[in-house]
């Protein structure tokens, strides 16, 4: 009796699934991708410009980079509702939210600042001086040291969480704009849209540890723009995201060689995996869709109209 | 009995007659793979295709030529059976066939068959060279695209012995090549998707829908990815039972008779 009960409940709920959200850049809106049907099953609008996107740990609350709103916007992915604001700086572009829930690092792409602010009791921590046009952000995974990379000025600073200060200056090639810690944390990588190179360094001594550069017969070197990266599940390998020259890169974690070129949308800038890491999105921004990817196989599966100009990605396992 | 014996000698002799000339073999090969690995690569399109159904993502022009190219070794294969049925009434084997006591439609049809099988192999070992080229299609499609193949062969093998019936001679084949195989490969969806044809011009991409070629190939294509394109089933269908009928009524006793003379 029990046993058909419980039977009948199973049966009688709805079918959950993952969720893919991507900021429609030109829209002002957030698309919701459902993972199972690769559909997109809800539209929200945001504030002007969204770009930067991530959840908070339990998955409750949404953070969006309204960019030319000036503000960082908190929604109830439940219900799309905006909750309310977070001071911001002026114009920001990108953020990394700290392994501990707590503390949002956002870059203010006009000011050459890196703001800090708690989400809870949403005030300004710190604003920190950063090089010119910051944007890509990282934080370590013990959330120690956090890094903003400034597109002009062509650095990647390595900011202490505890004194908010900057301790490291790494020299990159032309226009970093992705920074991203290797899940032990003991590497940074750093792509370099002109340069059109990714640089790996050493998280401890900060120190160069190798460099990548891409090639793709028949498309033109300055095609190749890396944006977006990302560890594979298991790690052993890093998607990066070519912006116009349309192709995600497969490259050996360990070896740091391009295994493989993966043809998604015109002009690729960030990257999320499905919460069971099987399935990889891609936002394309001037076709205005999502690539997936399957992860086992390295093969593109489908592309999804979205918005225009989707940007930024973030994962939500099944809601419960 | 004797009729599957007699169907089945028409099929013998026309694989045998494959598979002894290694040449054949060899040319019906060349011809496809130089489109793919020369034109395509020349084409350049490193960058992506616009998604068009059945396609679900981006893919490189090498895989969008792919269907088009295997429609295009059956169109090939299809004309060389036309052209041995020319020869091989001019050196009489034609009129043995046709006396032996079956209806004219079944062992045209054996015929018509074995040219179809012979189409088929070629076909699949284009598809292995294009697999280990790295073009690499749903492994349950190249199953799903049998009967696709299997009915675009038939449909151009009857167009084959349709033009066989009224081809007179050997040396009139260059005409087949110039007014039936060209616009039929050139005027289809083989090489550019019709939205391309009709940026070119409209009356073009007229053309191309109404080629039963286009059909085949779409056919194929919908098939490898497996889907169904209802439309070009219908189309292929009923030209290759419209170019069979002709083909018959053109092999009429009356019409085949040679010319006063010889």
């Amino acid at each position: 009796m029990i046993r058909a009960l419980l039977l009948s409940t199973l049966l009688a709920t709805p079918a959950l699934a993952d969720e893919i959200w991507v900021t429609n850049e030109s829209d002002d809106t957030v698309s919701v991708i459902d993972v199972a049907t690769l559909a997109v099953k809800a539209t929200y609008p945001t504030g002007e410009r969204p770009r930067g996107i991530t959840f908070s740990r339990d998955f409750k609350k949404l953070y969006i980079c309204a960019s030319d709103s000036d503000a960082v916007e908190v929604m109830d992915p439940e219900t799309g509702a905006i909750l309310h604001d977070l001071p911001s700086g002026e114009d920001p572009e990108q953020f990394v939210l700290a392994p501990d829930d707590k503390l949002l690092y956002i870059a203010n792409e006009n000011d050459a600042v890196t703001t800090v602010v708690d989400t809870q009791s949403r005030k300004v921590v710190a604003q920190i001086d950063v090089g010119v046009e910051p944007e890509g952000m990282g934080i370590s995974p013990d959330g120690k040291v956090q890094v903003t990379t400034s597109e002009t000025t062509n650095m990647a600073h390595w900011i202490d969480t505890t004194t908010h200060q900057i301790v490291a200056n790494s020299l990159v090639d032309s226009r970093p704009r992705h920074a991203e810690f290797s899940p032990d944390g003991a590497e940074l990588w750093v792509s370099a849209e002109i340069g059109g190179t990714v640089t790996v360094f050493d998280a401890a001594t900060q120190t160069e540890k190798g460099k990548i550069a891409f090639e793709i017969p028949g498309i033109r070197p300055e095609k190749i723009q890396p944006v977006g990266m990302l560890f594979s599940p298991d790690r052993t390998k890093v998607f990066v995201a070519l912006g116009p020259a349309n192709h995600v890169a497969v490259i050996d974690a360990k070896t740091f060689t391009v295994e493989r070129y993966l043809m998604v949308g015109r002009r690729v800038w960030h990257l999320a995996l499905s919460p069971d890491g099987t399935k990889l999105f891609t936002t394309n921004g001037v076709s205005g869709d999502v690539t997936v990817i399957d992860v086992a196989a390295l093969e593109p599966l489908a592309t999804i109209k979205v918005g225009r100009f989707p940007w930024g990605a973030a994962a939500r396992p099944t809601p419960n | 009995m004797s009729a599957l014996r007699a169907a089945g000698a028409i099929m013998t002799r026309e694989l045998a007659r494959f598979l002894s000339q290694r040449e054949r073999f060899f040319a019906a090969l060349v011809r496809p793979l130089v489109w793919l690995f020369v034109f395509a690569a020349g084409f350049r399109a490193a960058l992506g295709m616009s998604i068009i159904p059945p396609y679900r993502t981006y893919i490189p022009y090498e895989t969008y030529i792919a269907p088009g190219l295997c429609g295009m070794i059956l169109l090939f294969s299809a004309m060389q059976s036309s052209l041995s049925l020319v020869n091989d009434r001019e050196s009489g084997t034609m009129r043995l066939m046709l006396t032996a006591p079956w209806p004219r439609w079944f062992l045209l049809g054996a015929k018509l068959v074995a040219g179809a099988l012979v189409g088929l192999v070629q076909v699949a070992a284009f598809q292995g060279i294009a697999w280990a080229y790295g073009i690499h299609l749903p492994p349950l499609g190249y199953l799903a695209a049998l009967p696709a193949l299997a009915l675009s062969g038939l449909m151009l093998g009857s167009l084959g012995l349709l033009l066989s019936a009224r081809v007179r001679q050997l040396e009139n084949f260059a005409g087949v090549m110039n007014f039936v195989i060209f616009p039929m490969f050139f005027l289809s969806s083989a090489l550019y998707p019709i939205w391309k044809m009709q940026e070119a011009s409209p009356w073009l991409a007229w053309i191309c829908r109404l080629n039963p070629f286009t059909h085949a190939v779409e056919l194929i294509r919908f098939a490898l990815y497996l889907q169904l394109n209802a439309v070009s089933l219908a189309v292929t269908a009923a030209a290759a039972a419209v170019f069979f009928a002709l083909a018959l009524w053109g092999y009429e006793p009356a019409r085949t008779r040679p010319p006063k003379g010889e």
